[in-house]
Protein backbone atom coordinates (compact mmCIF):
# COMPACT_ATOMS: atom_id res chain seq x y z
CA UNK A 1 0.00 0.00 0.00
CA UNK A 2 1.32 3.42 -0.92
CA UNK A 3 2.37 5.60 1.97
CA UNK A 4 0.32 8.75 1.63
CA UNK A 5 1.69 10.24 4.85
CA UNK A 6 5.14 10.29 3.34
CA UNK A 7 3.78 11.70 0.09
CA UNK A 8 1.98 14.48 1.93
CA UNK A 9 5.10 15.20 3.94
CA UNK A 10 7.23 15.38 0.80
CA UNK A 11 4.86 18.01 -0.56
CA UNK A 12 4.69 20.03 2.67
CA UNK A 13 8.51 19.84 3.06
CA UNK A 14 8.94 20.90 -0.58
CA UNK A 15 11.03 17.86 -1.40
CA UNK A 16 10.31 17.67 -5.12
CA UNK A 17 12.49 14.68 -6.17
CA UNK A 18 11.14 12.58 -3.31
CA UNK A 19 7.53 13.45 -4.14
CA UNK A 20 7.96 12.37 -7.77
CA UNK A 21 9.73 9.19 -6.60
CA UNK A 22 6.80 8.35 -4.32
CA UNK A 23 4.22 9.04 -7.02
CA UNK A 24 6.05 6.79 -9.48
CA UNK A 25 6.50 4.09 -6.83
CA UNK A 26 2.79 4.16 -5.99
CA UNK A 27 1.87 3.80 -9.66
CA UNK A 28 4.31 0.88 -9.98
CA UNK A 29 2.59 -0.76 -7.02
CA UNK A 30 -0.68 -0.48 -8.90
CA UNK A 31 -2.32 2.29 -6.88
CA UNK A 32 -4.96 4.08 -8.97
CA UNK A 33 -4.00 7.53 -10.27
CA UNK A 34 -7.23 8.99 -8.83
CA UNK A 35 -6.32 7.68 -5.39
CA UNK A 36 -2.82 9.17 -5.57
CA UNK A 37 -4.27 12.49 -6.67
CA UNK A 38 -6.90 12.64 -3.93
CA UNK A 39 -5.23 11.00 -0.97
CA UNK A 40 -1.67 12.07 -1.65
CA UNK A 41 -1.48 15.31 -3.61
CA UNK A 42 -4.77 17.07 -2.87
CA UNK A 43 -4.65 15.98 0.77
CA UNK A 44 -1.07 17.31 0.89
CA UNK A 45 -2.12 20.64 -0.60
CA UNK A 46 -4.89 20.85 2.01
CA UNK A 47 -2.17 20.76 4.66
CA UNK A 48 -0.18 23.36 2.72
CA UNK A 49 -3.30 25.56 2.69
CA UNK A 50 -3.79 25.17 6.44
CA UNK A 51 -0.15 25.98 7.08
CA UNK A 52 -0.51 29.05 4.89
CA UNK A 53 -3.52 30.17 6.96
CA UNK A 54 -1.49 29.73 10.14
CA UNK A 55 1.52 31.50 8.64
CA UNK A 56 3.69 28.42 8.99
CA UNK A 57 4.20 28.50 5.23
CA UNK A 58 4.51 31.62 3.09
CA UNK A 59 3.48 32.46 -0.46
CA UNK A 60 6.76 31.47 -2.19
CA UNK A 61 6.61 28.08 -0.47
CA UNK A 62 2.97 27.62 -1.41
CA UNK A 63 3.82 28.46 -5.02
CA UNK A 64 6.60 25.93 -4.98
CA UNK A 65 4.30 23.27 -3.53
CA UNK A 66 1.75 24.00 -6.25
CA UNK A 67 4.44 23.71 -8.90
CA UNK A 68 5.51 20.36 -7.45
CA UNK A 69 1.91 19.22 -7.42
CA UNK A 70 1.41 20.08 -11.07
CA UNK A 71 4.59 18.17 -11.99
CA UNK A 72 3.17 15.15 -10.19
CA UNK A 73 -0.22 15.62 -11.88
CA UNK A 74 1.56 15.60 -15.26
CA UNK A 75 2.71 12.05 -14.47
CA UNK A 76 -0.82 11.02 -13.45
CA UNK A 77 -2.70 12.83 -16.22
CA UNK A 78 -2.73 10.07 -18.86
CA UNK A 79 -4.12 7.69 -16.23
CA UNK A 80 -6.78 9.91 -14.69
CA UNK A 81 -10.48 9.42 -15.36
CA UNK A 82 -12.13 12.37 -17.09
CA UNK A 83 -14.50 13.25 -14.27
CA UNK A 84 -11.98 13.02 -11.48
CA UNK A 85 -11.50 16.74 -10.99
CA UNK A 86 -14.94 18.06 -11.94
CA UNK A 87 -16.31 15.92 -9.12
CA UNK A 88 -14.71 18.39 -6.72
CA UNK A 89 -16.85 21.30 -7.91
CA UNK A 90 -16.67 23.98 -10.58
CA UNK A 91 -15.47 27.49 -9.83
CA UNK A 92 -15.52 30.70 -11.83
CA UNK A 93 -13.12 33.34 -10.49
CA UNK A 94 -12.23 36.87 -11.55
CA UNK A 95 -11.41 40.41 -10.48
CA UNK A 96 -14.43 42.69 -10.80
CA UNK A 97 -14.90 45.36 -13.45
CA UNK A 98 -12.71 48.43 -13.06
CA UNK A 99 -10.06 46.57 -11.06
CA UNK A 100 -6.88 45.29 -12.67
CA UNK A 101 -5.22 43.51 -9.74
CA UNK A 102 -4.57 39.84 -10.20
CA UNK A 103 -1.86 38.54 -7.88
CA UNK A 104 -4.06 37.60 -4.92
CA UNK A 105 -6.84 36.34 -7.16
CA UNK A 106 -4.40 34.10 -9.05
CA UNK A 107 -3.09 32.68 -5.78
CA UNK A 108 -6.64 31.81 -4.75
CA UNK A 109 -7.29 30.23 -8.17
CA UNK A 110 -4.15 28.16 -7.83
CA UNK A 111 -5.04 26.94 -4.33
CA UNK A 112 -8.59 26.08 -5.40
CA UNK A 113 -7.23 24.12 -8.34
CA UNK A 114 -4.69 22.35 -6.12
CA UNK A 115 -7.46 21.34 -3.76
CA UNK A 116 -9.23 19.47 -6.52
CA UNK A 117 -11.72 22.02 -7.84
CA UNK A 118 -12.10 22.81 -11.54
CA UNK A 119 -11.24 26.48 -11.87
CA UNK A 120 -12.07 28.89 -14.68
CA UNK A 121 -9.91 31.94 -14.09
CA UNK A 122 -11.49 34.77 -16.09
CA UNK A 123 -8.79 37.35 -15.39
CA UNK A 124 -9.22 40.99 -14.37
CA UNK A 125 -11.73 43.78 -15.12
CA UNK A 126 -14.62 41.33 -15.53
CA UNK A 127 -18.08 42.85 -16.06
CA UNK A 128 -21.11 41.39 -14.22
CA UNK A 129 -22.58 40.14 -17.52
CA UNK A 130 -19.38 38.22 -18.23
CA UNK A 131 -19.49 36.55 -14.82
CA UNK A 132 -23.07 35.54 -15.59
CA UNK A 133 -22.15 34.13 -19.02
CA UNK A 134 -19.33 32.11 -17.52
CA UNK A 135 -21.42 30.81 -14.62
CA UNK A 136 -23.95 29.54 -17.18
CA UNK A 137 -21.35 28.18 -19.57
CA UNK A 138 -19.48 26.17 -16.94
CA UNK A 139 -22.50 25.37 -14.79
CA UNK A 140 -20.49 26.76 -11.88
CA UNK A 141 -21.04 25.81 -8.26
CA UNK A 142 -19.09 28.78 -6.93
CA UNK A 143 -18.17 32.21 -8.20
CA UNK A 144 -15.25 34.04 -6.55
CA UNK A 145 -15.05 37.83 -6.81
CA UNK A 146 -11.88 39.78 -6.07
CA UNK A 147 -11.45 43.53 -5.51
CA UNK A 148 -8.28 45.27 -4.31
CA UNK A 149 -9.55 48.84 -4.19
CA UNK A 150 -12.10 50.61 -2.03
CA UNK A 151 -13.32 52.20 -5.26
CA UNK A 152 -14.07 48.84 -6.90
CA UNK A 153 -15.59 47.08 -3.89
CA UNK A 154 -19.09 48.36 -4.79
CA UNK A 155 -18.73 46.51 -8.11
CA UNK A 156 -18.81 43.27 -6.08
CA UNK A 157 -22.21 44.26 -4.83
CA UNK A 158 -23.36 45.09 -8.37
CA UNK A 159 -22.08 41.75 -9.62
CA UNK A 160 -23.97 39.88 -6.90
CA UNK A 161 -27.12 41.84 -7.74
CA UNK A 162 -26.67 40.96 -11.41
CA UNK A 163 -26.28 37.25 -10.53
CA UNK A 164 -29.50 37.50 -8.55
CA UNK A 165 -31.19 39.37 -11.40
CA UNK A 166 -30.20 36.63 -13.83
CA UNK A 167 -31.94 34.07 -11.60
CA UNK A 168 -28.66 32.25 -10.82
CA UNK A 169 -28.35 33.07 -7.13
CA UNK A 170 -29.74 29.71 -5.96
CA UNK A 171 -27.45 27.76 -8.25
CA UNK A 172 -24.19 29.42 -7.34
CA UNK A 173 -22.41 30.19 -4.07
CA UNK A 174 -20.56 33.49 -3.94
CA UNK A 175 -17.17 34.05 -2.29
CA UNK A 176 -15.46 37.45 -2.02
CA UNK A 177 -11.97 38.59 -1.06
CA UNK A 178 -9.26 41.21 -1.53
CA UNK A 179 -7.27 43.52 0.74
CA UNK A 180 -10.03 46.05 1.63
CA UNK A 181 -12.81 43.45 1.84
CA UNK A 182 -14.03 42.37 5.28
CA UNK A 183 -16.39 39.76 6.71
CA UNK A 184 -18.83 42.57 7.51
CA UNK A 185 -18.75 43.88 3.94
CA UNK A 186 -19.24 40.35 2.58
CA UNK A 187 -22.37 39.99 4.72
CA UNK A 188 -23.62 43.44 3.80
CA UNK A 189 -23.55 42.70 0.08
CA UNK A 190 -25.02 39.22 0.46
CA UNK A 191 -22.01 37.03 -0.34
CA UNK A 192 -21.90 33.50 1.08
CA UNK A 193 -18.29 33.57 2.21
CA UNK A 194 -15.38 35.90 2.82
CA UNK A 195 -11.85 34.52 2.80
CA UNK A 196 -8.78 36.44 3.94
CA UNK A 197 -6.14 34.31 2.23
CA UNK A 198 -5.77 31.61 -0.44
CA UNK A 199 -5.55 28.79 2.10
CA UNK A 200 -8.81 29.62 3.83
CA UNK A 201 -10.45 30.31 0.44
CA UNK A 202 -9.70 26.75 -0.63
CA UNK A 203 -11.10 25.36 2.62
CA UNK A 204 -14.23 27.52 2.36
CA UNK A 205 -14.81 26.56 -1.28
CA UNK A 206 -14.59 22.86 -0.53
CA UNK A 207 -16.97 23.28 2.39
CA UNK A 208 -19.46 25.13 0.16
CA UNK A 209 -19.30 22.42 -2.50
CA UNK A 210 -19.77 19.68 0.12
CA UNK A 211 -22.71 21.55 1.66
CA UNK A 212 -24.25 21.96 -1.81
CA UNK A 213 -24.04 18.21 -2.45
CA UNK A 214 -25.69 17.36 0.83
CA UNK A 215 -28.46 19.87 0.30
CA UNK B 1 17.19 63.95 0.86
CA UNK B 2 14.30 61.57 0.39
CA UNK B 3 10.96 63.38 0.34
CA UNK B 4 8.64 61.50 2.67
CA UNK B 5 4.92 61.54 1.89
CA UNK B 6 3.24 60.67 5.19
CA UNK B 7 0.49 58.13 4.56
CA UNK B 8 -1.29 58.05 7.91
CA UNK B 9 -4.28 60.32 7.16
CA UNK B 10 -6.19 57.63 5.32
CA UNK B 11 -9.69 56.50 6.29
CA UNK B 12 -8.85 52.90 5.42
CA UNK B 13 -6.91 52.92 8.73
CA UNK B 14 -9.33 51.85 11.41
CA UNK B 15 -8.47 54.32 14.18
CA UNK B 16 -8.23 57.20 11.77
CA UNK B 17 -11.60 56.36 10.28
CA UNK B 18 -13.14 56.37 13.77
CA UNK B 19 -11.60 59.82 14.40
CA UNK B 20 -13.01 61.11 11.11
CA UNK B 21 -16.46 59.67 11.79
CA UNK B 22 -16.48 61.32 15.23
CA UNK B 23 -15.04 64.55 13.80
CA UNK B 24 -12.23 64.31 16.37
CA UNK B 25 -10.12 67.35 15.48
CA UNK B 26 -7.49 66.75 18.14
CA UNK B 27 -6.69 63.22 16.95
CA UNK B 28 -6.10 64.47 13.40
CA UNK B 29 -3.98 67.49 14.33
CA UNK B 30 -1.85 65.36 16.68
CA UNK B 31 -1.28 62.77 14.01
CA UNK B 32 -0.28 65.40 11.44
CA UNK B 33 2.07 67.09 13.92
CA UNK B 34 3.78 63.80 14.69
CA UNK B 35 4.25 63.02 11.01
CA UNK B 36 5.80 66.43 10.37
CA UNK B 37 8.12 66.13 13.37
CA UNK B 38 9.22 62.72 12.11
CA UNK B 39 10.24 64.27 8.79
CA UNK B 40 7.25 64.19 6.43
CA UNK B 41 7.62 66.57 3.45
CA UNK B 42 3.98 66.05 2.44
CA UNK B 43 0.91 64.84 4.30
CA UNK B 44 -1.23 62.55 2.17
CA UNK B 45 -4.97 62.97 2.76
CA UNK B 46 -7.23 60.13 1.60
CA UNK B 47 -10.90 60.03 2.61
CA UNK B 48 -11.98 57.28 0.23
CA UNK B 49 -12.76 54.40 2.58
CA UNK B 50 -16.18 55.45 3.87
CA UNK B 51 -18.07 54.81 0.69
CA UNK B 52 -20.53 57.62 -0.04
CA UNK B 53 -18.87 60.02 2.45
CA UNK B 54 -15.65 60.88 0.63
CA UNK B 55 -16.61 64.47 -0.18
CA UNK B 56 -17.66 65.54 3.31
CA UNK B 57 -14.82 63.60 4.98
CA UNK B 58 -12.22 65.14 2.67
CA UNK B 59 -13.62 68.61 3.22
CA UNK B 60 -13.63 68.23 7.00
CA UNK B 61 -10.08 66.78 7.05
CA UNK B 62 -8.76 69.67 4.96
CA UNK B 63 -10.53 72.27 7.09
CA UNK B 64 -8.73 70.76 10.09
CA UNK B 65 -5.31 70.16 8.51
CA UNK B 66 -4.77 73.15 6.19
CA UNK B 67 -4.59 75.81 8.96
CA UNK B 68 -2.15 73.84 11.12
CA UNK B 69 0.14 71.98 8.71
CA UNK B 70 3.55 73.50 8.03
CA UNK B 71 4.11 71.20 5.05
CA UNK B 72 2.12 70.94 1.81
CA UNK B 73 -0.55 68.28 1.32
CA UNK B 74 -0.88 65.36 -1.03
CA UNK B 75 -4.52 65.23 -2.16
CA UNK B 76 -5.40 61.60 -2.68
CA UNK B 77 -8.56 60.71 -4.61
CA UNK B 78 -9.48 59.17 -7.95
CA UNK B 79 -12.36 61.67 -8.33
CA UNK B 80 -11.52 64.98 -10.08
CA UNK B 81 -14.58 66.68 -8.55
CA UNK B 82 -13.36 65.90 -5.07
CA UNK B 83 -9.85 66.95 -6.04
CA UNK B 84 -11.25 70.23 -7.38
CA UNK B 85 -12.95 70.91 -4.04
CA UNK B 86 -9.79 69.90 -2.17
CA UNK B 87 -7.59 72.05 -4.38
CA UNK B 88 -9.73 75.09 -3.59
CA UNK B 89 -9.23 74.49 0.14
CA UNK B 90 -5.41 74.27 0.24
CA UNK B 91 -3.16 77.32 0.39
CA UNK B 92 0.16 75.82 -0.72
CA UNK B 93 0.98 74.00 -3.98
CA UNK B 94 -0.35 70.46 -3.49
CA UNK B 95 0.80 67.11 -4.78
CA UNK B 96 -2.07 65.27 -6.47
CA UNK B 97 -2.39 61.50 -6.02
CA UNK B 98 -2.83 60.39 -8.82
CA UNK B 99 -3.05 59.99 -12.60
CA UNK B 100 -2.37 56.79 -14.56
CA UNK B 101 -2.58 55.60 -18.16
CA UNK B 102 -5.90 53.84 -17.50
CA UNK B 103 -7.95 55.60 -20.14
CA UNK B 104 -10.85 56.73 -17.98
CA UNK B 105 -8.62 58.05 -15.23
CA UNK B 106 -6.22 59.67 -17.66
CA UNK B 107 -8.97 61.43 -19.60
CA UNK B 108 -10.63 62.84 -16.46
CA UNK B 109 -7.41 63.85 -14.69
CA UNK B 110 -5.62 65.55 -17.58
CA UNK B 111 -8.06 68.49 -17.88
CA UNK B 112 -7.93 68.97 -14.10
CA UNK B 113 -4.14 69.24 -14.23
CA UNK B 114 -4.01 71.35 -17.38
CA UNK B 115 -6.23 73.91 -15.72
CA UNK B 116 -3.74 74.30 -12.83
CA UNK B 117 -0.60 74.77 -14.96
CA UNK B 118 0.89 78.23 -14.43
CA UNK B 119 -1.23 79.04 -11.32
CA UNK B 120 1.35 81.15 -9.57
CA UNK B 121 0.83 80.25 -5.93
CA UNK B 122 -0.80 76.87 -6.37
CA UNK B 123 0.87 74.95 -9.18
CA UNK B 124 0.11 71.24 -8.81
CA UNK B 125 2.57 68.41 -8.75
CA UNK B 126 1.30 65.00 -9.74
CA UNK B 127 1.93 61.37 -8.84
CA UNK B 128 1.72 59.35 -12.06
CA UNK B 129 1.22 55.59 -11.78
CA UNK B 130 2.74 53.23 -14.36
CA UNK B 131 -0.63 51.49 -14.68
CA UNK B 132 -2.64 51.15 -17.87
CA UNK B 133 -5.74 49.31 -19.04
CA UNK B 134 -3.72 46.08 -19.34
CA UNK B 135 -2.96 46.18 -15.61
CA UNK B 136 0.27 46.19 -13.65
CA UNK B 137 3.53 46.45 -15.61
CA UNK B 138 5.14 43.07 -16.25
CA UNK B 139 8.73 44.08 -17.04
CA UNK B 140 11.30 46.84 -16.52
CA UNK B 141 10.72 47.91 -20.07
CA UNK B 142 6.97 48.23 -19.50
CA UNK B 143 7.51 50.36 -16.41
CA UNK B 144 9.98 52.53 -18.31
CA UNK B 145 7.83 52.96 -21.41
CA UNK B 146 4.72 53.80 -19.38
CA UNK B 147 6.73 56.34 -17.37
CA UNK B 148 8.01 57.85 -20.60
CA UNK B 149 4.49 58.14 -21.99
CA UNK B 150 3.20 59.74 -18.79
CA UNK B 151 6.09 62.23 -18.64
CA UNK B 152 5.65 63.21 -22.29
CA UNK B 153 1.88 63.64 -21.93
CA UNK B 154 2.28 65.73 -18.77
CA UNK B 155 5.01 67.85 -20.32
CA UNK B 156 2.68 68.24 -23.28
CA UNK B 157 0.18 70.17 -21.13
CA UNK B 158 2.98 72.34 -19.78
CA UNK B 159 3.97 70.57 -16.58
CA UNK B 160 7.61 70.79 -15.50
CA UNK B 161 9.58 67.56 -14.96
CA UNK B 162 10.21 68.70 -11.39
CA UNK B 163 6.45 68.54 -10.74
CA UNK B 164 6.11 64.93 -11.92
CA UNK B 165 6.41 62.04 -9.46
CA UNK B 166 6.50 58.66 -11.21
CA UNK B 167 5.25 55.67 -9.22
CA UNK B 168 6.75 52.56 -10.87
CA UNK B 169 4.35 50.31 -8.88
CA UNK B 170 6.21 47.96 -6.59
CA UNK B 171 4.88 44.38 -6.72
CA UNK B 172 5.27 41.44 -4.34
CA UNK B 173 8.54 39.56 -4.48
CA UNK B 174 6.78 36.55 -2.90
CA UNK B 175 5.07 35.63 -6.17
CA UNK B 176 8.02 36.36 -8.47
CA UNK B 177 11.61 36.56 -7.28
CA UNK B 178 12.49 39.09 -10.02
CA UNK B 179 10.03 41.80 -9.02
CA UNK B 180 12.67 43.67 -7.02
CA UNK B 181 15.23 43.79 -9.82
CA UNK B 182 12.50 44.68 -12.30
CA UNK B 183 11.61 47.92 -10.49
CA UNK B 184 15.20 48.82 -9.63
CA UNK B 185 16.25 48.59 -13.29
CA UNK B 186 13.28 50.66 -14.41
CA UNK B 187 14.03 53.39 -11.86
CA UNK B 188 17.65 53.59 -13.05
CA UNK B 189 16.41 53.94 -16.61
CA UNK B 190 13.83 56.64 -15.85
CA UNK B 191 16.14 58.77 -13.69
CA UNK B 192 18.93 58.55 -16.27
CA UNK B 193 16.66 59.76 -19.09
CA UNK B 194 14.66 62.28 -17.02
CA UNK B 195 16.94 63.50 -14.20
CA UNK B 196 14.50 66.15 -12.92
CA UNK B 197 11.54 63.77 -12.62
CA UNK B 198 10.91 62.36 -9.15
CA UNK B 199 10.35 58.69 -8.33
CA UNK B 200 7.93 57.87 -5.54
CA UNK B 201 5.50 55.19 -4.43
CA UNK B 202 4.51 52.87 -1.65
CA UNK B 203 7.05 50.17 -0.88
CA UNK B 204 5.21 47.75 1.36
CA UNK B 205 3.80 45.76 -1.58
CA UNK B 206 7.28 44.29 -2.04
CA UNK B 207 6.93 42.26 1.16
CA UNK B 208 3.35 41.03 0.70
CA UNK B 209 3.06 37.37 1.67
CA UNK B 210 6.34 37.20 3.57
CA UNK B 211 7.19 37.36 7.29
CA UNK B 212 9.14 40.23 8.91
CA UNK B 213 7.81 42.64 6.33
CA UNK B 214 9.34 45.80 7.78
CA UNK B 215 12.83 44.36 7.38
CA UNK B 216 12.17 43.75 3.68
CA UNK B 217 10.56 47.18 3.27
CA UNK B 218 13.45 49.13 4.67
CA UNK B 219 16.20 47.21 2.92
CA UNK B 220 14.32 47.56 -0.35
CA UNK B 221 13.84 51.29 0.22
CA UNK B 222 17.58 51.82 0.54
CA UNK B 223 18.15 49.84 -2.68
CA UNK B 224 15.51 51.98 -4.39
CA UNK B 225 17.19 55.14 -3.14
CA UNK B 226 20.46 53.86 -4.61
CA UNK B 227 18.66 53.39 -7.94
CA UNK B 228 17.33 56.97 -7.88
CA UNK B 229 14.09 56.97 -5.90
CA UNK B 230 13.90 60.35 -4.17
CA UNK B 231 10.47 60.20 -2.53
CA UNK B 232 8.36 57.54 -0.85
CA UNK B 233 4.86 57.13 0.54
CA UNK B 234 5.18 55.62 4.01
CA UNK B 235 4.43 55.88 7.71
CA UNK B 236 6.89 58.43 9.10
CA UNK B 237 6.23 57.17 12.63
CA UNK B 238 8.03 53.93 11.76
CA UNK B 239 11.33 54.89 13.45
CA UNK B 240 13.37 52.13 11.91
CA UNK B 241 12.52 53.02 8.33
CA UNK B 242 13.27 56.68 9.03
CA UNK B 243 16.64 55.69 10.52
CA UNK B 244 17.38 53.65 7.38
CA UNK B 245 16.40 56.62 5.18
CA UNK B 246 18.63 59.11 7.04
CA UNK B 247 21.54 56.69 6.89
CA UNK B 248 21.01 55.99 3.19
CA UNK B 249 20.75 59.73 2.45
CA UNK B 250 24.16 60.17 4.06
CA UNK B 251 25.69 57.25 2.18
CA UNK B 252 24.34 58.62 -1.10
CA UNK B 253 26.14 61.95 -0.54
CA UNK B 254 23.05 63.96 0.38
CA UNK B 255 24.05 64.84 3.92
CA UNK B 256 26.89 67.36 4.10
CA UNK B 257 29.37 66.65 6.87
CA UNK B 258 26.98 63.87 7.96
CA UNK B 259 25.12 66.52 9.96
CA UNK B 260 21.62 65.03 9.76
CA UNK B 261 22.89 61.57 10.56
CA UNK B 262 24.77 62.77 13.63
CA UNK B 263 21.89 64.94 14.77
CA UNK B 264 19.55 61.95 14.59
CA UNK B 265 22.01 59.68 16.40
CA UNK B 266 22.33 62.22 19.22
CA UNK B 267 18.55 62.49 19.41
CA UNK B 268 18.39 58.72 19.87
CA UNK B 269 16.59 58.27 16.56
CA UNK B 270 19.28 56.19 14.89
CA UNK B 271 20.59 53.18 16.77
CA UNK B 272 22.31 50.19 15.25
Amino acid sequence: MADFTEMKNALVELNSPHLLELVNAALAEGVAADTILNEGLIAGMDIVGEKMENEDLFIPEVLMAAQMMSQAVEILKPLLGEESSAAGGRVVIGTVKGDLHDIGKNLVAMMLESSGLTVHNLGVDIAPEEFINQIKQHNADIVCLSALLTTTMPMMKKTIEAVRGAGLRDQVKIMVGGAPVTQAYAEEIGADRYASDAGSAARAAKALVAAGKNA
Amino acid sequence: MLQIIGERINTSRKELQAAVTERNTEYITNDVKQQIEAGASYIDVNAGARIGHEREDMQWLLEVIVPMSSVPLCLDSPDPEILEMAYALVDTPPLINSISLEKERFDTMLPFLKDKVGKEDKECSIIALCMDDHGMPASSFEIYSRAKQLIEELQGIGMAQDNIYIDPLVQPISTDANKGVMVLEAVRGITTKYPAVHITGGLSNISYGLPERRMINRVFLTLMMGAGMDSAILDPLDNKIIAAIRTADMLLGKDNFCMEYLKNVRAGKIVS
